[in-house]
């Protein structure tokens, strides 16, 4: 059976419209003769919300009972037993109750595209498990519940629903988001101008990244990559002079408007001293003030383990440091640097002096 | 080629020895100061770590791509690099993020060892540390931390070429 489509609604904060915003697909989709029901809404109390789900079908929820509360849960298998083309489930990132079968109902989700119904589901951006730290230190706020960044990756589409922080203040102020008590607290904390801002930044650019990564599908084959763009590989070790190889490669992709990977090729079963761990963690942390992708490879095979990556990755050009090789292998198995532009073909390949030696040298 | 030469194996990797921290922020590092650290760097026969702190503001995650302050930092790092190794003192340079200068230099100090701080005290309405954070890197700092006063006849801006033209 074919999985369905997914695609998820996402914004910045509650109340910027994405239940709203998957409300009136659903309907525009049953208008075109497509048969969809409501798997789960969360109408929040928002009577817009709730007369734009009106002659929509909506499957019965699962009550469950937990510490004297009736809870209210999608009934996955009814949804699944239904057969709609189209599900429209709210708020993927919710924890269900326990006792429930799957423990997210994003795993719900993922029953019903399995039985090959399509999916349009909602959430927030600070669900997001790599941002949680981030959201932590901008907002003061530890979201608990969280989804895997892969459910992003995996959806077909991902659709912005966006609201100016200004705007969302003003549906805040109005009650068309919580009700007015209740949003006047929420304006003085999570709902804050500067807190919406961070967040609508954080928002634009994961889809960003998401349009981004959906521009450059794994498919290509690398001779079409590097039609699209030139991108480079810089080729780094736990040590100092690996810090100006990096600043280097920044420097160049400037100019060719290129990305870069690093590539640390790890001997097998090496572990690093402390100084090198060091180094490393100094690299990482330069890596990503920079942009630059940090990978790292175990491999004995220097020369292979490049030739993959840069295939794997499209680079365009490679960046090393001065090979400080023993003259006996050189001579035996010819230089690092032509097995490398033997290996890699169509390469640029650019050799980062070590200034120290050439210092050494004029002096 | 001498027999040692040819039997040397792979360059080990930083012995660990002693290392000088300088870090600078603002797009300018004083040149004055910078000879001052070189030189004390040969003294020890220290590693100089000139370390550029980048002031990351609240909306953007720490470890965001600053694209506008590394434009300032890479060339300026490369020029410091530059001088020291012309004086023959080996050179581990560094960016740090924070949400203030003292936060990333912190965090820089809480992630690798230095044996002595050599920071450039305020001149002006120049962009370095304020006499406040100076105050806070006396209290914290976890060694010796010497404080520079920079050339105080250098106007603001012309520090900073005369900072690149001094290692050109």
């Amino acid at each position: 059976m074919n999985r369905g489509r997914y695609r998820i609604l996402v914004g910045m904060a509650a109340g910027v419209g994405k239940t709203f915003r998957m409300l009136q697909e659903g309907r525009q989709a049953r208008s075109q003769e497509r048969d969809v029901v409501i798997g789960y809404l969360e109408p929040h109390d928002r009577p817009e919300t709730a007369s734009l789900a009106d002659g929509l079908e909506t499957v019965p929820r699962l009550r469950t009972a937990h510490g004297g509360l009736e809870l209210q849960e999608m009934d996955v298998d009814a949804v699944i037993a239904r057969r709609p083309q189209l599900a429209l489930v709210d708020e993927l990132a919710h924890t269900n109750a326990q006792g429930m079968r799957n423990q997210k109902r994003y795993q719900d989700i993922e029953e019903i595209l399995s039985s090959g119904s399509d999916v349009i589901s909602t959430v927030n951006v600070q669900h997001l498990e790599s941002l949680n730290d981030a959201i932590f230190e901008l907002t003061g706020v530890r979201v608990r519940e969280t989804f895997p960044d892969r459910i992003l990756d995996e959806a077909d589409e991902v659709v912005l629903v966006d609201l100016s922080p200004e705007e969302l203040q003003a549906r805040l102020r109005a009650g068309k988001v919580y009700p007015k008590e209740r949003a006047e607290v929420a304006l003085q904390n999570f709902f804050r101008q500067d807190n919406l801002a961070a967040l609508r930044e954080l928002v634009l650019r994961e889809v960003a990244e998401d349009v981004e990564a959906r521009r450059q599908p794994n498919s290509l084959e690398p001779l079409s990559k590097q039609a699209v763009a030139e991108r480079i590989l810089a080729l780094v070790e736990p040590q100092p002079k690996s810090q100006r190889i990096m600043r280097r490669a920044w420097r160049s992709s400037q100019r060719l408007g290129a990305e870069i990977d690093a590539l640390w090729v790890r001997p097998r079963g090496y572990a690093p001293s402390t100084d090198e761990a060091t180094q490393l963690a100094a690299l990482r942390r330069l890596a990503s003030i920079l942009g630059i992708h940090f990978l790292e490879v175990d491999g004995d095979d220097l020369v292979g383990a490049v030739k993959r990556i840069a295939g794997e990755r499209g680079s365009t050009y490679v960046f090393l440091g001065t090979p400080d090789e023993r003259r006996r292998v050189e001579i035996l198995r010819g230089s690092l640097l032509s097995r490398m532009v033997r290996e890699l073909p169509g390469t640029d390949i650019r050799v980062v002096a070590d200034r120290a030696k050439r210092e050494e040298g004029t002096r | 080629m001498s027999v040692l030469s040819f039997l040397k194996r792979r360059e080990p990797v930083s012995p660990g020895g002693p290392r000088v921290l300088v870090p600078f922020t603002g797009g300018e590092l004083d040149p004055v100061v910078l000879e001052a650290a070189i030189r004390v760097a040969q003294v020890q026969g220290a590693t100089l770590v000139p370390a550029y702190l980048i002031v990351t503001p609240f909306e953007f995650p720490l470890d965001a791509p600053m694209q506008k302050h590394v434009g300032i930092a890479m060339p300026l790092l490369e020029a410091v690099e530059h001088a020291a190794l012309r004086a023959g003192v080996p050179v581990d340079a560094r960016v740090e993020t924070g949400r203030t200068p003292t936060h990333a230099l912190q965090r820089l100090w809480d992630a690798e060892r230095f044996d002595r701080i050599v920071a450039p005290a305020p001149v002006g309405r120049g962009h370095g540390f304020t006499p406040k954070e100076l105050q806070w890197i006396l209290v914290h700092a976890p060694t010796e931390t010497i404080i520079l006063r920079p050339d105080p006849t250098l106007a603001e801006g012309l520090r900073l070429a005369r900072t690149l033209e001094a290692v050109a």
